[in-house]
């Protein structure tokens, strides 16, 4: 997805760095790593520590860093291409939970060619670009974090130490704890549901369907926020 | 931060969770929180006066320090963190061995 974008961005002088939050490792980001055959660096965050660093509550989201490891755009819905899925009509033939789904994901909303035009500038211009904001702007802009958030963030790391040891049954209880303090952040969730959806071995599932473990799941958890909402958007277009 | 005790000096504290013990208090970037004495001295103490909650987890004999809520933001500063991470063949790469480039950090994921 970013690979093409990089052989764009890289003679200016801009890197990308991707980051997996997958607490699956390896495992689950490689088959999307092998065939995007990057030449920029692709990290795997297992414990998801770029969340708490950045403020990432889904993804795709970015942060832009300058020259000087310095922030110039604090973490935001970050769309790079346009989604076949959610352009084109769903066939009429398309029944249940599956229907369901592309419903509401062709109702989020994204800002695609915004979003590249801003990252376009700032590769142009650096510093001097309208789209790059001051230190105290990066922070204020940043992502809210509450008390309660901040302990969500706590038991989720406790839930991905679990889970990778192998204590999965453990892990539950402090994913859902995770959720209930925390229930905007879909990293979260949706990390917790894919491993209750998702056989050993088989590629990450999408669905995220009900389970008996989560309170949620995707569907009626996009329902219930909006799927207009499920994407707060950067403004890019001034 | 997973620690196996809370038996570890406000200094280590500090480091693993990116402040830095002052005269004027714990800082971070341009942020610094004064510190009363107790929270020079106990760990946990100045975990509270961050606003960084601990979790325990009796079971598995492990606590969990949350973020600082201090700022009431994911970011106190726009300093960039160091973070240190694999790639898929377990090579770790430093973000801060990027230095003097201008990067996109994209998170994604399987799921």
């Amino acid at each position: 997805m970013w690979q093409a974008l990089r052989a764009e961005l890289h003679p200016k002088g801009v890197e990308i760095v991707t980051v997996a939050l997958d607490t699956g490792g390896a495992d689950a980001a490689r088959p999307f790593i092998e065939a995007a055959s990057p030449e920029h660096p692709s990290l795997i965050d297992q414990a998801h520590v770029s969340d708490e660093l950045f403020g990432f509550v889904n993804v795709p989201m970015a942060v832009w860093i300058d020259e000087e490891g310095t922030l110039v755009r604090p973490a935001y819905a970050a769309h790079v291409q346009h989604s076949p899925l959610r352009d084109s009509p769903i066939p009429d033939d398309l029944e249940g939970p599956l229907r369901d789904l592309l419903t509401e994901v062709k109702k989020i909303r994204t800002n695609v060619d915004d979003h590249l035009a801003a990252l376009r500038d700032w590769a142009e211009h650096g510093s001097a670009s309208r789209f790059a904001l001051s230190p105290d702007e990066v922070v204020a802009r940043s992502q809210p974090r509450s008390r309660d958030q901040a302990r969500a963030a706590a038991c989720f790391e406790l839930g991905q130490h679990l889970w990778r040891t192998g204590d999965r049954d453990a892990a539950v209880p402090w994913f859902r704890e995770a959720h209930r303090l925390d229930p905007n952040n879909w990293t979260y969730k949706r990390q917790a549901w894919t491993f209750a959806t998702t056989p050993d071995g088989q590629p990450s599932d999408l669905m995220q369907g009900p389970t008996d473990l989560y309170e949620g799941n995707w569907l009626d958890d996009v329902r219930r926020l909006g799927a207009e909402n499920y994407y707060p958007l950067e403004d890019f277009s001034a | 931060m997973l620690l196996s005790s809370l038996d570890i000096t406000p200094a280590d504290l500090a480091e693993r969770a990116g402040w830095e013990l002052k005269p004027e208090g714990a800082c971070k970037g341009e942020l610094c929180v004064p510190l009363a004495g107790d929270a020079r001295a106990s760990a946990a103490a100045l975990a509270e006066r961050l606003g960084m909650p601990v979790v325990h987890d009796e079971i598995h004999r492990l606590w969990a320090v949350g973020p600082s809520t201090a700022a009431g933001r994911a970011l106190e500063t726009a300093v960039v963190p160091e973070l240190v991470l694999p790639d898929l063949d377990g090579n770790e790469l430093a973000l801060s061995s990027l230095r003097g480039q201008r990067v996109v950090l994209a998170a994604w994921a399987s799921w």
